[in-house]
């Protein structure tokens, strides 16, 4: 289990700076999801990682050993594509010999290490097929199975199931989590898919525009944003921007809202943007007045859509605590205890 | 009918069919025709048409024979040479920016423009004990005298890869520039190094390309009749540099088309050869 550091890494593509300035300790044995939107670095910080980009400046340290300069192929590391990139001209058996037969494996431990870990991603006996025989799923296990071969000292995915229809997706999820938590390897998967990074991870670093945004356990993350971009990425969030007047006083478009002891509060008194999940909004006796203007069914829970002065709160009940509302109705909402976060703007 | 059938008249599609037959089967037929013909001994005509196997009979002696072996052999190895010369360098070109690969593709299509005469007897200068490397060469203190390099076998693969490199990196840069750059990187975090990379993954992912740009080059180098002349000696000269010389200066036309016919059947032998054990290793 080697735990990865990053001290103030850098990479520049002319003016752009697609991961900037980045300092981050990575515990070993973890499993990790790097999260963000299109174009935020993920792609690359992990290419800097696997040593496939030179960085503009910084160290990457893997077990306390420095790897800025060590050059790919002596990394040890397990990489796996978001192509996949196996290699069409082998059987699903040489593919994951391969890093294997690169070190010079004997053929026949080779044979039975590929087949003991296609039988670890539960494909046993395919090592006679070739590529283009699998399918899609098949295929990603293919890839996986390939990069642990080696035992490598970390284990990185540059969007493993984007490629997967949603049901193969959330089977695969499960299956690639239990698999890290047997092998106990440091593992770093790329996603833009926040539901699969809650799925899976132990920890979960949000990038945006190069730089991390928030590091932490999922259920933390998704609890406690650290800025309103957090809490907007993750899960969805109804942002409302208002005053903080006091440490526990919140002014939302004029109304009073006091923060109860649950509520954090994590910018100093002045604009601020209250952040609420839609699982905590509350129909009660007094808060902010709304009037409904949707109700969405979902079968499993049943979403209402209400205007606040203007802006648009989503509220979340399950189906039996569904309060007696219709489209026009006029409400007023409170939020659950401890459900309140106040962000700077 | 489909749409398709309605949209492209029938006839259009006989037209691989009736180019082939117009630049291809008619000659060929011709010449077959020339190769049985009798041989006038007159002179007054090159020949008269008839049926015998005169020609082909020379042709296989053990002397023709011998100068298709060495023809095969050269056109083998100018084709090898010049593939192994143009992998890497189209590999490392594919990987340059933009403006650059314009540049040098540019630079090796004006290249083409070059004619064999212009080729021949540029390398045979720059051979030569007068004005050539040799000059340089002890120049540099590297030799004792200056010497000729041609006609020799060198000079004859030098001006040849020269003539078929350009062909050579033409056929392959398509193939290569689309090759999945992953491919490569994959390679490269499972532990192998760069050189380990391209022999193990680039050329046998580029295995087909590669075949062609070596048949290529094997048939271009096969039909090539001055380059022997001028950069080789007469032990190297190719089959097609005797054919000429039969058609041309010894006016025998039938034993010229029986050796070109012979010549051109064992080309295609050899292609299909080629191409079967390919398709066999694939299959394996
Ligand atoms: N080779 C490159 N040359 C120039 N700019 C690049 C290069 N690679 C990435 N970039 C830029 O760096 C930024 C980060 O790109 P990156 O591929 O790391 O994003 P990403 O987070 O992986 O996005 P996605 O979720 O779409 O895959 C982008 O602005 C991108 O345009
Ligand atoms: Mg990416």
């Amino acid at each position: 289990m080697h735990d990865l550091s990053l001290r103030g890494l850098t990479k520049r593509f002319g003016s752009v700076a697609a991961v900037d300035d980045l300092t981050l300790d990575i515990p070993g044995g973890k499993f990790i999801c790097l999260l963000g939107p299109s174009g935020c670095g993920k792609t690359t910080l992990l290419r800097l990682v696997a040593g496939l980009e030179e960085p503009t400046a910084g160290r990457i340290l893997v077990g306390g050993q420095d790897q800025t300069d060590t050059p790919t192929h002596r990394r040890n590391f397990g990489m796996v594509f978001q192509s996949l990139a196996l290699f069409p001209h082998l059987s699903v058996g040489d593919n994951v010999a391969y890093p294997l037969a690169i070190r010079g494996t004997p053929r026949a431990q080779r044979r039975a290490r590929a087949e003991e870990l296609l039988a670890l991603v539960q494909l046993p006996g395919m090592a006679d097929r070739r590529v283009h025989q699998l399918s899609g799923g098949q295929r990603q296990r293919v890839a996986i199975a390939r990069g642990l071969a080696i035992d490598p000292r970390l284990f990185l995915l540059d969007e493993p199931l984007s490629a997967l229809d949603a049901n193969l997706r959330e089977h695969m999820q499960i299956e690639l989590r239990q698999l890290q938590t047997r092998l106990g390897v440091t593992t770093v998967v790329v996603t833009h898919d926040q539901k699969e990074a809650l799925t899976m991870a132990d920890v979960v670093i949000v990038m945006d525009q190069g730089r991390v945004q928030q590091m932490g356990a999922p259920m933390e993350v998704y609890r406690n944003p650290a800025n309103a971009f957090v809490a907007g990425f993750i899960g969805t969030s109804n942002l409302l921007p208002g005053r903080l007047l006091d440490t526990s006083t919140l002014d939302i478009s004029g109304q009073r809202l006091a923060l109860g002891p649950g509520d954090r509060v994590k910018c100093p008194p002045g604009p601020a943007i209250l952040s609420v999940r839609p699982e905590d909004v509350r129909f009660g006796p007094d808060g902010l007045p709304a009037h409904v203007t949707f109700i969405r069914d979902l079968g499993e829970s049943v979403q209402i859509i209400l205007d606040h002065a203007g802006q648009e709160v989503t509220a979340l009940f399950s189906p039996r605590e569904r309060p007696e509302v219709a489209i026009g109705h006029a409400v007023t909402l409170t939020f659950a205890p401890g459900g309140c976060v106040v962000l700077a703007p | 009918m489909s749409g398709r059938d309605a949209a492209t008249p029938t006839w259009l599609g006989l037209i691989p069919g009736v180019v082939l037959a117009a630049l291809f089967l008619v000659p060929f037929g011709i010449m077959l025709a020339v190769s049985v013909a009798l041989r006038d001994p007159s002179g007054s005509g090159f020949y008269t048409w008839g049926f015998e196997l005169q020609s082909y009979a020379r042709v296989f002696t053990f002397f023709v024979g011998r100068i298709l072996f060495v023809s095969m052999t050269i056109a083998a190895g100018a084709a090898v040479i010049s593939v192994a010369l143009a992998l890497p360098f189209t590999v490392i070109l594919a990987q340059m920016s933009r403006r650059a690969q314009t540049v040098i593709l540019v630079i090796l299509l004006s290249v083409l423009s070059l004619s064999e005469v212009i080729i021949g007897f540029s390398v045979s200068t720059l051979l030569s004990q007068t004005a050539g490397v040799g000059n340089l060469l002890a120049l540099l203190r590297i030799t004792e005298q200056p010497r000729a390099y041609t006609p020799s076998l060198f000079a004859l693969m030098t001006g040849l890869c020269y003539l078929t490199f350009p062909y050579s990196v033409l056929v392959l840069y398509p193939p290569v520039a689309r090759l999945d750059p992953e491919l490569v990187e994959a390679s490269r975090t499972m532990g192998a190094s760069p050189l380990r990379t391209f022999f193990g993954v680039t050329v046998p992912l580029l295995r087909a390309p590669i075949l062609g740009a070596l048949i290529l080059v094997f048939v271009f180098a096969l039909g090539s009749y001055l380059l022997p002349q001028v950069l080789g000696r007469p032990e190297h000269w190719t089959l097609s540099v005797h054919i000429t010389d039969q058609a041309v200066y010894q006016s025998n036309l039938p034993f010229a088309a029986a050796m070109a016919v012979v010549l051109l059947l064992a080309a295609l032998a050899l292609v299909g050869l080629a191409l079967l054990v390919a398709r066999e290793r694939r299959a394996a």
